[in-house]
């Protein structure tokens, strides 16, 4: 080995040694972004390849070989694969997703109204949902296999086999057509107020809150179960230590990374969600569009939503495998 | 295992399921009308000649149901049966040939899974041209990279033990090891998740019939018929909330039964505790 490469190799340690944390974020970050454009990729060209063809089921039975030619030659898609798949790529970079095929309208505009009324939407659900989840998690864990467990433990295993939009439309035909005092739809638009719009997203947080909490819970208790089997917990039990203050002082240190991370996954899920409850309540948001798209094969949009979701779904499971190193110093160094 | 041993939360779990697939497999015998036969009005009420009512067409929801039971079952279960084969298929060559190819498969697992599962979907049904073989193959596409990850898990647990490399040794080939080795010694912890991924099947399913991008009219399945009968709702008909019971209610039997599976499973490990 030559002087240099070793010199180049212990720098680059040097500074890992040093700062432990900031290299390990680092490292996750560049993970992040390759996997950001692998994704991109996947959507651009990995639906570009897959038989199906827009032009001809636009036209549907009067495709003559003339007009298909026309029609992919207005929508550009004549142009090579790369040509085009850099071009997106640009203008996706740039928040230019292109313009839609089926209302010719500019597709960044339609989301730009669209992701807040979506964020809002999930935001709301994961304020109620996290807070709830980690306490309902906690009195599971401490009342195990008595009748408060077992309870929740049967409601969470229901909420978890209902389809999000059975829950919907129980919620709405409870609480919108029955008590009325809820509203159906959801239609929110520009100028209300917050109060109003808060009223507006009551019944879909409602259910996307119940769509959560049920995996949340069960996955915060399974979290917490686990670090109580642990040796050290034993110890408190037998050196006297009370069951909840063992559970806070003891515990929870060591269960903030898997709950983080459980809180993270679902938030993720979260934004799933969203597309099927925003479709039952007619709510104006990024899931609504996307469905939308998809029905008339509309594929700049389809596409544009798709790396979004995507996005956001890589870049909260990125959060939280940083929390958790964060949050655990034993995954600073790995031995 | 004796029939006593099994829980009674289990045997209602079987029970049910029992229901559902003897309404598939007996359909055109016990439902009481035809699958898009239209016998009365649009949304009568439960009772009298409709046991459940009629639908946004006038026709009879029972009947429906029953054969709304085959086409999602039978949709739902090809897919898990596929998704399953597929991913443990390849996820025990990775545990087996580590290497390359595991580092292959592993990451471009890693990337598929980085896509949520209905988000994939919603992209490559935009795509594809719409009919059963299609939508079986992109549900069990999409789920076999959940069945790789478990798979891989418990098959390197495996891998390592002193049986598989005794099988190496004596040169049996890779497939010997897949099948014979480590496959009867994962069997347990696969046969909960296989219960898993079908619940899931089924209610990802009537997500996207509900979506109206999955099973097309007019044959009839659970998730459709929600979205046949969503419009009603406003007016105080409950005609979506049958079929959506019904999927509520398979998909708990299913999970009481995966989590008696489960438990069963943790016992045998000799665990501490419920974890």
């Amino acid at each position: 080995m030559t002087q240099s490469t070793e010199t180049g190799k212990t720098s680059g340690l040097r500074f890992k040694e040093r700062n432990p944390l900031l290299a390990l974020i680092l490292e996750r970050l560049g993970l992040s972004a390759i996997l950001l454009l692998a994704v991109s990729v996947l959507i651009f060209c990995g639906v570009e390849a897959l038989p199906g063809d827009f032009a001809t089921t636009y036209l549907g039975q009067s495709a003559t070989p003339q007009a298909v030619a026309n029609i992919r030659a207005d929508l550009g898609l004549d142009r090579p694969l790369f040509t085009r798949y850099f071009d997106w790529l640009g203008g996706a970079l740039q928040g230019d997703f292109g313009t839609s095929w089926a209302s010719r309208n500019s597709v960044s505009e339609q989301i730009g109204n669209r992701l807040g009324n979506s964020l809002f939407l999930a935001f709301c659900a994961a304020a109620i949902s996290i807070p709830l989840a980690i306490l309902l998690g906690m009195v599971a864990v401490h009342y195990r296999n008595r009748f408060a467990d077992r309870l929740i433990n049967v409601v969470s295993l229901a909420a978890i086999s209902l389809p999000e939009f059975f829950i919907g439309y129980l919620l709405i035909l409870l609480f919108a057509v029955n008590l009325g005092v809820a509203t159906f739809p959801a239609t929110v638009h520009e100028g209300m107020s917050i109060t109003q719009r808060l009223s507006a997203i009551a019944l879909p947080t409602a259910t996307l809150v119940l769509i959560v909490l049920a995996y949340m819970m069960r996955m915060t208790r399974a979290a917490i179960l686990s670090v109580m089997s642990s040796a050290y917990m034993e110890t408190a039990e037998l050196k006297g230590v009370g069951a909840f203050r063992a559970i806070i002082k003891h515990a929870a240190p060591n269960a903030i990374a898997p709950i983080v991370n459980v809180v993270a996954l679902n938030l993720a899920y979260l934004v799933v969600g969203v597309v099927v409850v925003e479709v039952v309540f007619v709510y104006p948001g990024m899931g609504q569009y996307m469905v939308d798209a998809v029905t008339v094969r509309d594929m700049p949009v389809v596409q544009a939503c798709g790396l979004i979701f995507a996005a956001v779904y890589i870049l909260l499971n990125m959060l939280a495998d940083i929390i958790a190193i964060v949050a655990n110093p034993r995954l600073r160094h790995p031995r | 295992m004796r029939a006593r041993d099994i829980p009674f939360s289990a045997w209602i779990g079987i029970f049910g399921i029992a229901i559902a697939f003897l309404a598939a497999v007996f359909a055109p015998l016990l439902a009481p009308y035809g699958e898009t036969e239209i016998v009365g009005s649009v949304w009568e009420p439960m009772g009298g000649a409709f046991f459940f009512g009629t639908d946004n067409l006038g026709r009879d929801i029972l009947s429906r149901l029953i054969y709304g039971a085959r086409t999602t079952l039978f949709v739902a279960l090809a897919a898990t049966v596929i998704s399953f084969s597929l991913g443990i298929f390849l996820s025990f060559t990775a545990a087996v040939s580590r290497g390359i190819i595991d580092l292959t498969f592993s990451r471009f697992n890693d990337l598929m899974m980085s896509i949520p599962t209905l988000i994939f979907a919603l992209v490559v049904l935009a795509v594809l041209p719409q009919n059963l073989l299609i939508l079986i193959l992109v549900m069990a596409v999409l789920d076999s990279t959940r069945v790789y990850r478990l798979g891989r898990a418990v098959a390197l647990d495996v891998a390592v033990m002193e049986f598989v490399e005794a099988a190496r040794l004596r040169g049996e080939g890779k497939m010997w090891i897949i099948f014979r080795e480590i496959l009867p010694n994962t069997l347990s912890p696969l046969l909960a998740e296989f219960g898993l991924r079908f619940a899931f099947a089924i209610l990802f399913l009537s997500t996207l019939s509900f979506l109206g991008l999955g099973i097309q009219p007019p044959s009839a399945d659970w998730g459709g018929m929600v979205k046949d009968n969503k419009d009603g709702i406003i007016f105080g008909i409950s005609a979506a909330l049958v079929p959506g019971t019904a999927i509520a209610v398979i998909a708990v039997c299913v999970n009481l039964v995966v989590d008696w599976l489960l438990r069963r499973t943790s016992s045998l490990k000799g665990g501490r505790g419920d974890a």
